[in-house]
């Protein structure tokens, strides 16, 4: 059933659900930006309308919820490995787009069953989780979720519209539907973004001779020059799941210390950085080349169903210089077609 | 539900000094790998490597660890009696089923014995699974000669072959391990034979292309390859080499399968 509150009711119904669940939500914190004059949008816990940021884009990706920027695994004692335990046993409505929706599922490729193996960290969190969708009012300057097949999705418990001075709301969860019990419906089903400014045609390769062409090819060199090696597209980016382990001990007492899992970036230079100083990768290009092989061809060889992409666009929002991700699929595919015409593969 | 990243504390029950920066640890553990494989040793709150099981028996394992950093330093420093803690075994490891029957060229160098190090014991003890086993091992000075004692008595079961790169010593030749591939008396193995290669990536790769050289097919080739590793588990990423993941794919690829990957 779908349903209209106005903001107080709406109020209302937040702290009604906040009994039963957890609320994550996109949340403004102004002039924390990456550039001057900036805010930040990101994932916490709120519990008013208030905070919630319903209509722009978030900075960065709700994947923060299941898989913090920086988290202890393990608490040391002289001899013991003490697991770290959940703050608490609710479930979690995490309000999100479309995009991020779909990225979860790319997570989870990763956390849940790369190897056959899943991670109890990620999961125990990731089974608490409901999406509430959060329909995307218009599709932002960086998106290009259309081209990725990530602008549409039924994967949510109910879904939300901003309206003038309340809310739709489409309840698709019966678990949800008391929570509504006495409210005026409305009819309301979430709208998609059916098309967006940017468009992209991923590459089509082949074959390991063509693969292994497109990593000597010249396009990459432009990066070397232009990529800082910040990392800042990784921290962003909704499916990138890249993690270092770290230990540490407490100045005061140098017997307990504990494990952290901090994220990573294969954009840094030394994510493969061997003991003894050999580098696979050493240059700007090279990284950027693997980060974009990755993302539009190594994740589906592997798996066979998806790109690791949604088309958010955040990692050209946050690049420093400028870097489009856009353009620079628009440059890889023109090498790879070029590569194939040269050697006629 | 299990944490697959959680390591149990184990014995070390011996320690015993390899050179001056290498050591071989004896730890208490049911733990029962397979020949090739890697478990993620533990320093609380220094961290964690993967180190590959240099052997293994009745309720213990061996690592040979080279101090060359933060881990691997505390690791060098360990005393009977103290605690380890790991968890695995993790990788493919050496693929027997292509391997037992066949006659088997091992070529190693430095601590790139340590990996087939618990195959050979085998093939030395139970001589019928392989009809004949050629070993050639490299190291760069007689102070860097892992196993010693070990390697001697290897002479006999296997057609043992051992060089330094720029020392000669009784009992070790003089020379790269590219440089004696020779030794392998490939026309007598017909078609019946697998090689393993291990060691520094610049030894691998050169050591490969002798033996593309010599006419030995890729499908014969297999590879050990060492990577970055954080996690050991296909989480963290750092293992990665296109679709591959080292930790859980490898660390042993055919060559046929290796060639194609490019970092
Ligand atoms: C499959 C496999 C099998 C192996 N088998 C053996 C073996 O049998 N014997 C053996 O001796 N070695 C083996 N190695 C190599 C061994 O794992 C490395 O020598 C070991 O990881 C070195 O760790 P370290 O902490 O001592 O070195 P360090 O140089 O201190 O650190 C190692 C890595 O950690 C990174 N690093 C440095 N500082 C930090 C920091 N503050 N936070 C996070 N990361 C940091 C570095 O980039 C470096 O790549 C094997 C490796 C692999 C992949
Ligand atoms: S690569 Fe860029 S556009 Fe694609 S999911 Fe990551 S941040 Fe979004
Ligand atoms: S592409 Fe941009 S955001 Fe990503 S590492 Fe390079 S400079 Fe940083
Ligand atoms: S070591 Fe973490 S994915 Fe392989």
């Amino acid at each position: 059933m779908s349903y209209y509150l106005d903001d107080a009711a709406t109020n209302t119904l937040l702290a009604k659900l906040r009994q039963e669940y957890r609320l994550y939500a996109p949340k403004r914190f102004p002039l924390q930006g990456r550039f001057s004059d900036t805010d930040t949008i990101r994932y916490t816990e709120v519990s008013t309308l208030e905070e919630i940021e319903t209509q722009e884009k978030s900075t960065y990706s709700a994947k923060e919820v299941v898989s913090p920027i920086n988290q202890t695994l393990f608490y040391f004692t002289p001899d013991e490995y003490r697991e770290t335990k959940e703050a608490s046993d609710k479930p979690i409505l995490v309000f999100l787009r479309p995009c991020d929706i779909h990225a979860f599922e790319h997570q989870d490729k990763i956390y849940l069953e790369n190897g056959g193996l899943s991670d109890s960290y990620y999961a125990r969190v990731r089974s608490k989780l409901r999406f509430v969708l959060l329909e995307c009012p218009v599709g932002f300057d960086t998106c290009f979720c259309v081209s990725m097949g990530s602008n549409q999705t039924d994967h949510y418990v109910m879904a939300l519209r901003r309206e003038a001075n309340g809310m739709s709301f489409q309840v698709k969860d019966a678990a949800l539907e008391p929570y509504f019990s006495g409210a005026t419906t409305a009819d309301f089903t979430p709208q998609f973004v059916t098309a967006n400014a940017n468009k992209v045609v991923l590459p089509q390769i082949p074959n390991k001779e063509v693969l292994n062409e497109l990593k000597s090819h010249p396009v990459w060199d432009e990066y070397d020059a232009r990529c800082t090696s910040c990392g800042s597209c990784t921290v962003a980016c909704a499916t990138c799941t890249c993690f270092t382990t770290r230990d540490l001990h407490y100045t005061q007492n140098e017997e307990v210390g504990e494990r952290r899992r901090v994220y990573s970036s294969c954009q840094v230079a030394g994510f493969d950085e061997m003991a003894g100083g050999h580098i696979y990768r050493p240059t700007a290009a090279s990284r950027y080349r693997y980060k974009m092989l990755h993302k539009y061809h190594d994740f589906y060889a592997r798996f066979q169903e998806t790109h690791m992409c949604v088309g958010c666009g955040r990692c050209t929002d946050h690049c420093p210089s400028y870097i489009s991700v856009t353009a620079s699929i628009a440059k890889m595919s023109a090498a790879v077609a070029e590569i194939i015409a040269k050697k006629g593969w | 539900m299990e944490n697959i990243v959680k390591p149990s504390a184990h014995q070390v029950l011996e320690v015993i000094q390899e050179t001056a920066s290498e050591v071989t640890i004896r730890v208490a553990s049911d733990i029962t790998p397979k020949h090739g494989q890697f478990l993620q040793l533990s320093m609380p709150k220094i961290g964690e490597c993967p180190i590959s099981v240099s052997a293994f028996g009745e309720g213990w394992l061996e690592f040979t660890i080279r101090a060359i950093g933060r881990v691997t330093d505390k690791l060098f420093a360990l005393k009977p009696g103290d605690t380890l803690f790991l968890r695995g075994a993790y990788g493919n490891g050496w693929p027997m089923e292509q391997l037992l029957g066949q006659h088997l060229v091992v070529i190693a160098g430095g601590t790139g014995v340590a990996p087939v190090r618990s195959l050979l014991q085998q093939a030395a003890q139970e001589p019928h699974l392989f009809p004949s086993v050629h070993f050639i091992a490299g190291f760069r000075n007689s102070e860097n000669v892992l196993f010693k004692q070990e390697l001697e008595t290897w002479r006999k079961p296997f057609n043992a072959f051992y060089t330094l790169d720029n020392e000669e010593t009784t009992g070790f030749a003089k020379g790269f391990v590219t440089q004696h591939l020779d030794k392998i008396p490939l026309a007598q193995l017909e078609d019946n034979y697998q090689v393993l290669i291990v060691g520094p990536s610049a030894m691998m790769h050169f050591t490969s292309l002798g033996c593309l050289e010599l006419g030995i097919p890729q499908e014969k080739m297999w590879l050990s390859f060492e990577r970055k590793m954080s996690c050991a588990v296909g989480k963290c990423g750092h293992c990665r080499v296109d679709e591959v993941y080292v930790c859980l794919d490898g660390p042993v690829f055919s060559y046929a399968a290796a060639r194609h990957m490019i970092d």
